[in-house]
């Protein structure tokens, strides 16, 4: 027994081995490829064609980029530099730098102003985009924001801002008042003292105190356009967007019906139309002699337009709470307008966030339709005095791709952030 | 005993329309029924008013003048003594016509960008979700005139097609020519007897879906499982082919050919057409490729679980468990998106393509000056569109939600 024993054990490891690396095929890049890209044979393929499609278009652009004249007078030049090689004219880019931004017939000496105005508006915007961050003084800033900026870009007398501000201020602390005995006569009260204010200060007339040069809207152009009508229309359209919501959602018909047949209108018909509405049909429902401003009448169009579908986001999200937060409110004793502004809406505001920067951004590019009726925005100012000029006729790629990239880096910010801010409001399921 | 009931209802009094909930709807109604009224009133005496002082009345009349315009692009027989309603209809039907074509293109798009967004393969994944973002965050309008662009200013001129060492050629064994005054491709010219051919094969078509709705039927009932495919290929296609051949090739292709300055022949689609339809087919389709991946994503992983665990194979729990759950999150949006084409057709008037826009909204609108009753006309066949659409799309909802009860 002793015997055979010995002779089936030889031998004993004493010691235990170190661990061996995994299979060179099983670890590190080498495993992620096979993973990721080579995990079997239609993978493999799918990725060999991404792989040459990144190729082609890296040789296409690369030299298009790394031989780009940046300084030339015209096209023609820029082709005499590139010796019929392959590059991109980027010299339009800054030799009309200030025509993309501003438009042709900004005073070129009064620039500053909108760029303050831009700059500023991140100061006022930043408070209401990261809550937590900034101090919540800062919001007075960015309630005194529209009229800074509609100072610094629109000029004349400091007065006619300061006015409006104090109309506003006077609504406010009527509305204040009485908004303890009720909503409406709060909410009507503040309406009535604000155009008395208006209408009061209206009569002081044409002052030049504190003047800034004054420029008118038709002769603004390029992004700032863009940025303009975008911003003004998103943040008007949001407080009637809520209004129409609340429309629709009311138990007395005709206010319901009034409100159904505004959002199913605007929404049924393109946006392009409301522009012509606009730009050649409002002028006939004005009063006759009334002059107003194709800025202000497109301003209108499109709130009119974005009020609609930010409607329909609100109405969703009223429609997705559930039942027992209005029971609750009930319960509680409010009143509707308490109940709304105390329960409903900031839950539902919250819910719809993501659903309103996504009208926000379709709305932002949407602006570039009032290049249509012939304002010189972006868009318009490429199609029209650049391209059309001798200098730059034929310049099309570095242009549209400039375009492209303005809309693509402040369209993609604004998705970006709406998704930071839904993770960041989510306080259910944590 | 003690009986709990309400207090005595007190007469009415004209406070109650302030103070009592029951009442008080009917002064906020009436007050938004006055100002709605009065908001009315006053924009059409406003419009009265600037009517008289043009010397305008409002009327279709005009519609009825000839048009004295040519349309480049006509489906129906126009020539420009016909009248502007004419020119509307042509209009009509080549927004009909880019939506149509659009719509299908971006669903294709959109269905494979979003799947493709969810293969196993990190580059595919990366390359859809930059496509997506990329088309997502630019405004169509660009998109439309970049790719006009290519198709006018990239593209070679037909006097380049000429002589011995040619410029450019034409490709696809010489049957198609892209130019820069639009993509010449080879036009059926139907001799006797074409037609039957066509006929025949949408019948085989017909034929097609009968039989897999048969074979589906016959599936459930028995358990028998007929094979679906390769049947239902030879059913739509066969006697096409055969008719074809019996008739003596009753269908040949006209080929466009360079004749003087241009090409003659065949079928030429306008670069503003080629523009409008693609970029509103990459563009919309980046969207539909983010519902089809959040509908598949919404079908929860246990239902394919549960399939595997019954025995399914992958094409199987595809097909008859993942899609129609799927498909019941992605349809409404997608509707939405064919709607939101229809009206993003409208851009058409940028590139110069004459849809209704560029035709009633555009020429007939500036040629008789009647701009209310041009943008009238507008918004009601868009509205008439979209409701359509919607109309549709509620009973599609309705037959497709859960039946909960």
């Amino acid at each position: 027994m002793a015997d055979t024993h010995a002779h089936s054990v030889r031998f004993v490891r004493e010691t235990m081995l170190p661990q061996q690396e995994p299979p060179a095929a099983e670890r590190g890049a080498v495993k992620w490829m096979r993973q990721n890209l080579f995990s079997n044979l239609r993978n493999s393929i799918f990725t060999l064609i991404a792989i040459y499609c990144v190729y082609w278009l890296v040789t296409s652009l690369y030299p298009w980029f790394a031989n780009g004249i940046w300084d030339a007078p015209s096209i023609r030049a820029c082709r005499e530099i590139l010796e019929g090689d392959v590059g991109g004219c980027f010299a339009v880019l800054t030799e009309r730098w200030n025509q993309l931004l501003f438009g042709f017939q900004y005073p070129s000496e009064l620039y500053w102003r909108p760029t303050l105005a831009f700059l500023l508006l991140f100061i006022a915007i930043a408070p209401v985009l990261f809550r937590k961050v900034f101090p919540a003084q800062m919001l007075i800033f960015t309630a005194l924001y529209p009229f800074i900026a509609y100072y610094l870009i629109w000029g004349g007398s400091i007065l006619v801002p300061v006015m409006a501000l104090l109309g506003f201020v006077a609504g406010y602390m009527v509305y204040a008042r009485l908004v303890t005995q009720s909503f409406a006569m709060g909410f009507f009260g503040g309406i009535i003292a604000a155009f008395v204010v208006w209408w009061l200060t209206g009569l002081v007339g044409e002052s030049t105190f504190l003047a800034l040069e004054p420029v008118a809207s038709r002769n603004m152009g390029g992004f700032m356009l863009n940025l303009m009508l975008g911003t003004v229309c998103v943040s008007l359209s949001i407080p009637f967007g809520i209004a129409l919501a609340l429309g629709r959602q009311s138990s007395m018909p005709i206010i319901k019906w009034i409100c159904v047949i505004f959002i199913e209108f605007v929404r049924g018909v393109p946006l392009i139309t409301l522009l012509f509405v606009a730009s050649v049909v409002l002028a006939y429902f004005l009063p006759p002699g009334a002059n107003f401003d194709l800025f202000v009448r497109v301003v209108i169009m499109i709130t009119m337009f974005a009020s609609a579908y930010i409607a329909e986001v609100i109405r969703g999200a009223l429609a997705a709470l559930p039942k027992g937060q209005y029971e609750a409110a009930d319960s509680l004793g409010l009143d509707y307008p308490q109940a709304m502004r105390l329960i409903i809406l900031p839950q539902a505001l919250k819910i719809s966030i993501p659903g309103i920067v996504n009208v926000a951004v379709g709305l932002f590019k949407d602006t570039t339709l009032v290049s249509i009726i012939s304002m010189f925005d972006l868009v318009g100012m490429i199609r029209g005095p650049i391209l059309a000029s001798t200098e730059w006729n034929g310049v099309y790629w570095e242009l549209l791709g400039f375009a492209a990239l303005l809309f693509f880096v402040v369209c993609f910010g604004i998705s970006k952030y709406s998704q930071w801010l839904e993770k960041e409001l989510a306080t259910d399921h944590r | 005993m003690t009986t709990l009931s309400d207090p005595p209802q007190s007469a009415f009094k004209p406070s109650m329309l302030l103070n009592d909930t029951r009442y008080r709807g009917y002064t906020f109604q009436f007050i938004a029924l006055v100002c709605v009224a009065a908001l009315f009133a006053y924009l059409g005496s406003n419009l009265a008013q600037n009517l008289r002082d043009a010397g305008l009345v409002i009327s279709f009349d005009f519609l009825g003048e000839p048009a004295n315009y040519d349309i480049n692009q006509t489906l129906i027989e126009y020539n420009n003594q016909m009248d502007h309603w004419r020119a509307a209809l042509v209009g009509v039907l080549n927004t009909l016509l880019v939506s149509f074509l659009a719509c299908i293109t971006a669903t294709v798009i959109g269905v494979f960008a979003g799947v493709a967004r969810l293969s196993q393969n990190w580059l595919v994944r990366k390359l859809m979700s930059a496509y997506v973002e990329a088309f997502r965050n630019v405004p169509v309008l660009i998109w439309i005139i970049i790719i006009f662009t290519v198709m006018t200013a990239v593209m070679p001129s037909p006097r380049d097609f000429r002589g011995e060492d040619a410029a450019a050629s034409m490709v696809l064994f010489d049957s198609v020519a892209f130019t820069n005054r639009g993509v010449y491709i080879p036009k059926p010219i139907f001799a006797p007897g074409g037609w039957s051919v066509i006929y025949v094969f949408l019948a085989g078509v017909v034929g097609a879906f009968w039989y897999r709705r048969y074979a589906t039927k016959l599936l459930y009932a028995t358990g028998k499982l007929l094979p679906m495919g390769w049947p239902a290929l030879a059913i739509a296609f066969v006697p096409a082919i055969l008719v074809f051949f019996i008739l003596g090739r009753p269908i040949t292709l006209e080929y466009p050919e360079l004749g003087g300055f241009n090409f003659q022949g065949g079928i030429n689609i306008l670069g503003s057409l080629i523009a409008l339809w693609f970029a509103l087919a990459i563009y919309t389709g980046a969207f539909i490729a983010e519902n089809v991946r959040a509908g598949i994503l919404s079908v929860s992983k246990g239902q394919t679980e549960a399939a595997a665990s019954l025995g399914l194979r992958p094409n199987r729990i595809m097909n008859l468990v993942i899609l129609p759950q799927a498909l019941r999150v992605i349809i409404p949006p997608l509707i939405s998106h064919y709607l939101n084409i229809t009206k993003n057709s409208s851009l058409a008037i940028a590139v110069g393509y004459m849809d209704l826009t560029g035709t009633l909204g555009g020429i007939t609108l500036n040629q008789t000056g009647r701009a209310i009753e041009c943008i009238l006309l507008l918004m009601a066949f868009y509205l008439t569109i979209s409701l359509s659409i919607s109309a549709v799309m509620n009973v599609y909802n309705k037959s497709v939600s859960l039946k909960e009860r």
